[in-house]
């Protein structure tokens, strides 16, 4: 049995959790204290004082994010004391931050400005007094950073540092010259940065935004030399509802597609697609490694955030990586060549579009060494979901109310595999449901034969066996998790032959490019849950759920590559990798 | 005080690099022993360049923007490289009452470099200090440790001239 204590709040008495803290005492007793640097988790510093609450005893008001209840204690949530100190709080911080609200990327979904309106703040100009400037670093692939707009909750350097392992940011200097950034001041694209982007999703202000590439698909779309096709992740068909205020884990394929024909696409295709194409070629890669044993273990090559971080910092295994294209470079691959020969068209003329739930593929989409076709990108934006609500907004689309739509073919049939990619273990799951019918030569008995791999825990590890062989495979998602598991296979601790890593907690489903899901939401939801069922079920519901059984891609191989692993798709296909400094 | 990121080029000797490998090595399992190895690189180069912060994250498995940004925290460490002549000039109440500040001032202007900095010729390096005693001698300042006392701004040229070769 649960430890419980007897404690009052504003009146009323209320049973908790012991070690419970107020917050959360006062949520599940549905009063919601408000907060900005607290982030469950990975950042309970106390330090900005907006979730300050009168505690009956207590000598001063206490951070109600990190102070615990005890029985008997009587709390006070909503007393003048605590809103006029709340209210000076926010003054405070207004006094030093770049009140560009009208045009802040995050107008509308601000937690300061939401906080600002919340408590009256009649004057954003109260304190004003000496403001530093600090210049914008957009030096980086995928984001900018404006520190005339951070308000120093340390979000985003706790991301950093707890979920990815990396702390290329932190706080720099002291007192009032307090800010965040690198060490010497270096900026994020001269440090080992991985373009992740979850400290983008960690802001709760418009200091960390992506890149915005909204204009230049505009530019493309409206160029008529230009045949502008675009291409959509798995994991963005369950988070982009939530920008048009769909519950989280909606699955809005058919609105979504349909937006993307009203916006002007010439073609609107399915990621899935390549993403089963992506399972052929590793799955022949990892049996063919595996047979030899040969550089193994095999590890996933899908999340551009985690090849960036095993370029800087593990570049010893980058020969255990896969030389597979992520689905993004081969679905680009893929359009430049077999597409534009099928349909006629100059691959110079072939402008790709994707949407992804993540930053990092702005910066994969600019690795320019292995393209298809030699001095043509692969892929020519790389936008993501934030910036594709932005573009439907733009345009007017009245999203909730257009009627579905169907993807293009070619390109628009996706397996469940495919589907499942958006969530950490659904390519070890799609690759393992493939590998098992090669390898056997049997029909898959249960699709949940393999679900040890799913759920968000941060190292997932399993043993099945194919044909009397038995496979060791590992799955993990956040860069600090597959620190740990890789520092196991150089240690010798762990023996694993396959590892599917994602660089972002609970996989794309958490994308550095999803939706932005405020604190007062993320600190008492699983955003990576209820976003990979979403998920989960689409597969559930879709009739092919094996990779090499979705016709569109028997058709490419068929017509083009011939079979997986060959010559031609080698060339096409597959990639190679870079070390890269770590200082 | 935001801190000068020194442009002077590394000189660490494999002497030095020996000595701090030696503290990192006793210290290197207790993360919070950082600060501790910091304090011991300073006493052995004179302040904390890149290179040696490097050294002190790759040792000690902590990341560099940690290490710097304990750097730039706490004001005993130092970005800047002591040069031949360390010149410190007192602020504490008594010398500021008789016009310190003046006296910083001053030497600032004729050497280029403000508080906390080294010429680029490593000759002359600056800093702004606390009391250092000599309360009667006021304004006091003190280059490698000979004290110059009721000093006016006048006075700085040609104290500072004797050192410029």
């Amino acid at each position: 049995m649960e430890n419980l204590v007897n404690i009052k709040i504003n009146g009323f008495d209320y049973q908790v959790p012991a070690g419970s803290t107020i917050l959360e005492a006062a949520h599940s007793a549905g009063i919601e204290i408000p907060t900005l640097c607290y982030l469950k988790d990975i950042n309970a510093i106390g330090a900005c004082r907006i979730c300050v609450v009168e505690v009956k005893g207590a000598r001063s008001l206490v951070a109600s994010c990190v102070f615990p209840v005890n029985e008997g204690m009587e709390i006070f949530t909503n007393t003048p004391k605590v809103i006029e100190s709340r209210k000076t709080t926010l003054e405070l911080i207004l006094s030093t931050h770049k009140k560009e609200c009208l045009s802040c990327v995050r107008s509308g979904n601000c937690e300061l400005q939401q906080l600002c309106k919340d408590y009256g703040i009649e004057d954003a100009n109260k304190y004003d007094g000496a403001f530093i400037n600090y210049a914008i670093d957009d030096s980086a692939t995928h984001m900018y950073r404006d520190n005339e707009k951070c308000i120093l909750c340390r979000r985003c350097v706790a991301a950093c540092e707890k979920l990815q392992g990396i702390s290329v940011i932190g706080a720099n200097a002291r007192g009032f010259d307090t800010h965040i950034g690198s060490a010497f001041e270096y900026n994020l694209n001269d440090v080992a940065c991985v373009s992740c982007g979850q400290c983008i999703t960690a802001c709760p202000t418009g200091a960390l935004s992506e890149r915005d590439d909204t204009q230049k698909v505009f530019d493309a779309i409206n160029d008529p030399a230009k045949h502008v096709i675009v291409q959509t992740a798995p994991a963005v068909r369950v988070a982009l509802g939530e920008e048009f205020g769909k519950e989280m884990g909606t699955i809005v394929t058919g609105k979504m597609v349909a937006a993307l024909k009203m916006l002007g696409f010439d073609k609107v295709f399915d990621t899935n697609f390549t993403a089963d194409l992506t399972i052929m070629e590793e799955a022949t890669e990892f049996l063919e490694r595996f047979e030899k044993k040969e550089n193994l273990p095999l590890i996933t090559s899908c999340s551009p955030g985690w090849i960036k971080f095993c370029e800087h910092y593990y570049p010893e295994f980058i020969p255990n990586l896969s030389s597979c294209k992520s689905p993004q470079g081969m679905f680009g691959s893929v359009a430049k060549t077999f597409y534009a020969e099928k349909m006629g068209i100059d691959p110079k003329d072939i402008y790709v579009v994707s949407v992804m739930p993540c930053t990092a593929k702005k910066f994969e989409a600019e690795r320019l060494d292995h393209t298809a076709v030699k001095g043509l990108a692969d892929i020519d934006a790389s936008i993501t979901v934030r910036e594709l609500a932005r573009m439907i907004k733009k345009a007017g689309i009245n999203f909730n109310n257009i009627p579905d739509a169907e993807f293009d073919a070619p390109f628009g049939l996706g397996s469940g595999a495919g589907t499942i990619f958006g969530a950490t273990g659904g390519v070890m799951e799609a690759a393992l449901r493939t590998a098992y019918e090669v390898v056997t030569n049997k029909e898959l008995p249960d699709f949940d034969a393999f679900k040890d791999v799913r759920g968000v825990e941060g190292v997932k590890e399993a043993t099945y066996n194919l044909d009397g062989a038995e496979i060791n495979v590992a799955v993990c998602s956040g860069l600090v998790n597959a620190k740990t598991v890789l520092d196991m296979v150089k240690s010798g601790e762990k023996k694993y032959d396959f590892i599917e890593v994602m660089a972002c907690p609970g996989g794309c489903v958490n994308g550095g490019g999803q939706p932005i899901v405020p604190a007062s939401v993320k600190n008492f939801t699983d955003v990576r849950a209820a976003r990979a069922a979403g998920l989960y079920n689409d597969d559930k519901n879709l009739k092919i759920r094996k990779s090499h059984e979705n016709p569109d891609v028997k058709a490419v191989y068929d017509e083009y590559f011939g079979k997986p692993g060959s010559h031609k798709a080698h060339d096409i296909l597959h990639t190679g990798y870079t070390e890269r400094a770590k200082y | 005080m935001l801190k000068k990121i020194s442009s002077i080029p590394f000189k660490g000797t494999p002497e030095q690099k020996t000595k701090l490998d030696a503290v990192i090595a006793e210290c290197k399992d207790d993360k919070s022993q950082l600060m501790h190895v910091m304090q011991e690189a300073q006493g052995i180069y004179g302040y904390l360049p890149r290179e040696v912060q490097v050294m002190i994250a790759e040792g000690m498995d902590v990341p560099l923007e940690k290490v710097y940004g304990v750097a730039t925290f706490y004001a005993q460490f130092s970005l800047s490289p002591k040069g031949e002549y360390d010149i410190s000039v007192c602020l504490g109440t008594a010398c500021y009452v008789k016009g310190s500040q003046q006296i910083l001032d001053k030497i600032s202007e004729v050497l280029g470099i403000g508080a906390g900095e080294c010429t680029a010729d490593g000759k002359f390096s600056l800093e702004a200090c606390r009391c250092i005693g000599a309360c009667g001698l006021a304004p006091v300042f003190t280059i490698n440790g000979e004290v110059y006392g009721k000093v006016t701004a006048d006075d700085i040229p040609g104290i500072l001239a004797k050192y410029m070769d």
